[in-house]
């Protein structure tokens, strides 16, 4: 590789003056300059928040919540915690290699329920973002197919989740439709609300400039509107994704088979309470993991963003 | 008259536009407010025109004519002959041939200021990508902005980005660039360099240029000729020729014939604000 080219030192935020003059061939520019980027950038990124005041703040939320559990069932046994798992009996179950209930990081069973609730999580959630971002788009290209969808959308959306159970199982006769069906609406309407008031956001001038420069209406669409609301549709994305965990557990909980809502509530009618919280646990972690990586995603497509600084 | 001519040739795209009677009136019954009413001028070839006026005037109404935007619902906009709008075609096209540069900054923040550069000649399909690269790594080089190519909009001053937003229209060698108060909410500074900037650019380019503003020293400045419009009716009230040869330098700003136009550009508008202040108390008496 050649010396770095100083884009590379250019932190977020900084300056016009580093950037490289435009001699060289543009594609060895490009890989060199990626791949560079990305290792330091990764490192920069660590160091600085190692160093912040934000790593040990957030430890020591971690310890004080762990710390509360601990105390208040394991130790002073507290009235209403008494009848829960605590945190010792847990973490003993959950990292054991012949756990009493059946359910440790050592058994497939375990790995069986995640990858079903991620599998559920995962179709419903290409569904929601391959009809709802292209329904919320054009709701808010056109303003006619607004008027008549629109009320729709704003009437079904209030209906809770829980509410459409009944009917999902009446419209699914498998156990795995119903599930995966009400983990998409949730977050479908969400993707969708959102793409629509992503183009909304976008500045009519920018549309004026387009059509003015010369480009056709699909022209504006690909090149402006999409782009436009791209920041809107990734927030709705990741509220998506945070709505399809919550419905998905309670459709697991309800019709279906396997899945860390079915272990919960398979649990708790069988009396495996360590169980319970494992999979409460393993939720939280698959949840965030999965919201973080729409984020990188959106991160990834919206990177003027953030190296303009934002706007 | 004579002034524009005698300057120099204009550009070979540069087009003439001719408003002729033009009206325009937004809503019905008592709320109709009238735009512009009958208003009707012509801008030659590669002329500078600026138009000044108080705000409401219809400036921007008839800019947004021009270019496109929204309809006329009287008289007939032209442009070299062709009818952009008038009887039967209530709306202009908007195309490539009548760029706007805005007063707020409309760079798309997601492209790169190189593919905002090219935008226009790509979505034309005028040139291909490489083609319309290497023209606007000239055109932008020749406005004095090299080293901004791969930075997004966000990443730049407002002044570049203007300069930036301004090498974007005329990249596509437009017939009629049009600006609507481009420099405005700017410290003087940056606005003299900015006004330096335009100047340079409309020097090597001759382009028609429609310029609105409400900065009178800018008008005399810049322009070739400057109109006052009135408000209510919207229309061209006096029209004044600039005879200060091009290209023109900061000096000029202090030169006694450039204070006496200002003075003269002031009165009329003064003149115009007042009337358009007193008839807005009789409307709310």
């Amino acid at each position: 590789m050649t010396a770095p080219p100083s884009e590379a030192t250019v932190a977020p935020g900084h300056g016009l003056r580093d950037i490289a003059p435009a001699g060289r061939s543009a594609p060895a520019r490009d890989v060199a300059e990626t791949e560079w980027t990305r290792g330091r950038e990764l490192r920069w990124r660590l160091r600085r928040w190692i160093l912040s005041p934000q790593a040990p703040l957030m430890v020591l939320g971690f310890a004080l919540v762990l710390g509360f559990w601990y105390l208040a069932v394991d130790v002073f046994e507290l009235p209403r915690f008494r009848a829960l798992p605590g945190p010792t009996e847990v973490i003993r179950e959950w990292t054991s290699r012949d756990p009493a209930y059946g359910t440790s990081i050592f058994t497939s069973s375990y790995y069986t329920d995640i990858w079903m609730s991620l599998r559920r999580v995962a179709i419903a959630f290409c569904f929601a973002l391959a009809l709802g971002v292209p329904l919320g788009l054009a709701m808010g290209a056109s303003a006619r197919f607004r008027h008549y969808s629109f009320p729709v959308l704003e009437l079904l959306r209030p209906i809770p989740i829980l509410a459409w159970v009944p009917l999902a199982i009446l419209m699914f006769q498998t156990d795995e439709a119903p599930v995966v069906f009400l983990t998409f609406l949730a977050a479908f309407f969400a993707t969708t609300l959102n793409a629509l008031l992503g183009v909304q956001s976008i500045d009519e001038n920018l549309v004026r400039a387009a059509r003015c420069l010369g480009a056709p209406p699909w022209r504006v669409f690909r090149t402006v509107i999409v782009p436009g609301a791209l920041p809107y549709i990734f927030t709705g994305l990741q509220v998506a994704v945070g709505v399809s965990w919550f419905s998905l557990v309670a459709g697991e909980m309800i019709a279906g088979q396997h899945g860390l809502g079915y272990l919960i509530n398979s649990s708790y009618t069988t009396t495996r309470y360590p169980t319970i919280v494992i999979a409460m646990i393993t939720l939280g972690i698959v949840g965030f993991l999965s919201s973080a990586a729409v984020r990188a995603v959106g991160n990834r497509l919206m990177a003027y963003r953030t190296r303009g600084g934002g706007r | 008259m004579s002034a524009v001519v005698a300057q120099a040739p204009p550009g070979v795209n540069a087009g003439a536009i001719s408003i002729r009677e033009v009206g325009k009136s937004y809503g019905e019954g008592k709320g109709r407010v009238v735009a512009l009413e009958r208003c009707s001028f012509e801008i030659a070839p590669g002329e500078f025109r600026v138009i000044v006026g108080p705000s409401g005037c219809g400036k921007t109404t008839l800019l947004g004519a021009i270019a496109g935007f929204h309809p006329i619902t009287e008289g007939e906009i032209r442009l070299d002959g062709e009818l952009l709008c008038g009887p039967g075609v209530p709306q202009a096209r908007p195309g490539g041939d009548r760029v706007v540069v805005f007063q707020h900054s409309t760079l798309f923040p997601w492209m790169t200021v190189l593919d905002n550069v090219t935008y226009g000649p790509v979505v034309q399909g005028r040139m291909t990508r490489d083609e319309a690269r290497e023209r606007a790594r000239d055109q932008l080089a020749a406005a004095g902005l090299v080293g901004y190519e791969d930075l997004y909009p966000g990443e730049l001053s407002s002044g570049v980005a203007r300069r930036v937003e301004i090498v974007r229209a005329l990249v596509n060698e437009p017939r009629v660039l049009l600006l609507d108060e481009p420099f405005r909410g700017m410290d003087s500074i940056t606005k003299s360099v900015m006004q330096q900037g335009l100047l340079e650019l409309y020097d090597r380019s001759r382009v028609t240029v429609f310029f609105i503003t409400h900065d009178i020293e800018e008008a005399v400045f810049l322009g070739s000729r400057v109109s006052v419009m009135s408000t209510r009716p919207g229309r061209v009230q006096a029209t004044i020729d600039v005879d200060i040869p091009r290209p023109r330098e900061v000096g000029v700003l202090t030169s006694p014939c450039f204070r006496e136009l200002v003075g003269q550009v002031s009165e009329l508008v003064r003149d115009e604000a007042r009337r358009a202040f007193e008839a807005g108390e009789r409307e709310l008496a």
